[in-house]
């Protein structure tokens, strides 16, 4: 029982590692869209649409710091991606420019998603937390590397 | 040889209308009436006037921008050339610290400088022209007192024939027109006001917009977006026709939902704006609550208008 076990983890971890080596843009933009999804969780939470649920906020910050220990090794130089019809965007070519500041962001991303997910309590401290890394991790990044393209 | 004397005629009346109409409009101290300027709604005509974002000396960490400090040389992209953003801190030498407060007038208006040369509309002032005249003095004032800058940008380098400042006259004719904003009666006052800072002080069409080969705004697609400026990406349709596709969860935005976005960034569907639009929230979150609600009154109210295509997906 326990081999099987290890041999399904050990094929679904080798399986993951080599669609992450096969495709590295395919396996950031499932990270962006897993944030994304967290992050409308998040809006109406904030919004006052669905009521505060503190486990589902941590899971937010949880999903964001994963993605921030993920995602700097899906950037291989010049992996430059086209938009497709349902999603917009596409990495900017600055990013190997200035691969150093792209990835101390990244960093900075995961340790603000572990502090807020250590410090949320209640909704309020939520808002705080969520709209601290929004504008600043999100936003700041996206500002200077994501491209829109239509 | 009678005709020869009307084709003379002719020559000269063409030659004489295009020496007369490009020269560069002013606004004399004498329109000025006396103001006692109110520093605070400088600052609001500041921020929602985005002046920090092209004057603001630049910093490779945006995030690190000191947005009062106006030495300018930010480099702005362009299909005409590299515009090289002016010094206006109050520097005497450097900035603005000389100009009279018609000065400041003139250039907001009419696109003229203080040396009675034309500006750039790479300068918005085809959006500026919009302002009160109290706004433009409150921000006169307001822009006083920040501190003075020293340095000055390096000049715009522009390919011929765009570097001719005198043909920016001729383009003044056909693009610099409206006066200061006129309310629409039969609307509200939130609407009104909405109205006044979008096509204003804040000129949200200038990037929003598709523009012609002159440059300027294609009026039919005012606000249906186009490529961005500096032709790296493009710049959303923000009529309902853009804001009801937004995405394909196909999410609708309210008002509410656009004066949160200018808050704090976050679109209806949790992604954070990117690109020149992370600037422009610096600016719009510092408004008050009330002036974010009435932009968002104005664009949701605007006509449904079809932009042009961004280029194939692949």
């Amino acid at each position: 029982m326990i081999r099987t076990v290890f041999a399904i983890a050990a094929i679904t971890l080798g399986v993951t590692a080599a669609v992450a080596q096969q495709d590295p843009i395919a396996a950031r933009k499932a990270l962006m869209k897993a944030n994304a999804d967290q992050a409308k969780i998040a809006v109406a939470m904030i919004k006052g649409e669905a009521p505060f649920d503190l486990d589902k906020a941590h899971k937010v910050f949880a999903t964001l710091e994963d993605a921030a220990t993920k995602a700097p090794a899906l950037f291989p130089q010049n992996s430059i991606d086209q938009p497709t019809a349902d999603d917009p965007y596409s990495a900017s070519p600055d990013i190997w420019q200035n691969l150093e500041d792209f990835k101390a962001r990244f960093a900075k991303l995961g340790a603000d998603a572990k502090a807020a997910d250590a410090s949320v309590k209640d909704l309020d401290s939520f808002k705080a937390a969520f709209g601290n890394i929004g504008k600043n991790d999100c936003g700041g990044c996206h500002e200077k590397y994501r491209l829109k393209k239509s | 040889m009678r005709k020869l004397t009307l084709m003379a005629a002719a020559v000269a009346l063409v030659c004489a209308l295009f020496w007369v109409l490009p020269i560069p409009a002013t606004v004399p101290a004498s329109a000025l009436p006396p103001h006692a300027p109110d520093i605070d709604n400088g600052r609001t005509m500041f921020n929602i006037g985005g002046c920090a974002s092209c004057h603001a000396t630049p910093n490779k960490d945006a995030e690190k921008v000191e947005r009062t400090r106006l030495g300018g040389g930010l480099a702005l992209q362009s299909p005409f050339g590299t515009f090289y953003v002016p010094n206006i801190s109050p520097d005497p030498a450097d900035g603005i610290g000389n100009w009279s407060e018609a000065d400041f007038v003139t250039a907001l208006w009419k696109g003229t400088s203080p040396h009675g040369r034309h500006l750039f509309p790479a300068f918005p002032y085809t959006s500026y022209q919009h302002m009160e005249l109290a706004d433009v003095r409150d921000l006169f004032a307001y822009l006083k007192t920040l501190p003075p800058v020293s340095g000055r940008a390096r000049r715009h380098d522009l390919a011929f024939p765009f570097n001719v400042r005198r043909l920016i006259g001729l383009w003044k004719v056909l693009y610099l027109h409206g006066g200061p904003f006129r309310p629409d009666p039969s609307q509200s006052a939130q609407w009104n006001r909405g109205a006044y800072l979008v096509n204003g002080p804040g000129h949200c069409a200038e990037c929003h917009s598709p523009r012609n080969f002159l440059g300027a705004i294609v009026a039919s697609e005012r606000f249906a977006g186009g490529p961005s400026p500096d032709g790296k990406g493009w710049v959303p349709n923000i009529t309902p026709v853009g804001l009801q596709h937004w995405s394909k969860e196909d999410i609708a935005w309210s008002a509410k939902d656009i004066a949160s976005f200018l808050g704090d960034g976050m679109n209806p569907a949790g992604d954070f704006a990117g690109g020149a639009m992370v600037e422009t929230i610096r600016n719009t979150s510092k408004l008050g609550a009330a002036d974010r609600t009435a932009i968002a009154a104005y664009i949701v109210s605007l006509p449904p208008r079809q932009g042009p295509k961004p280029p194939p997906k692949k």
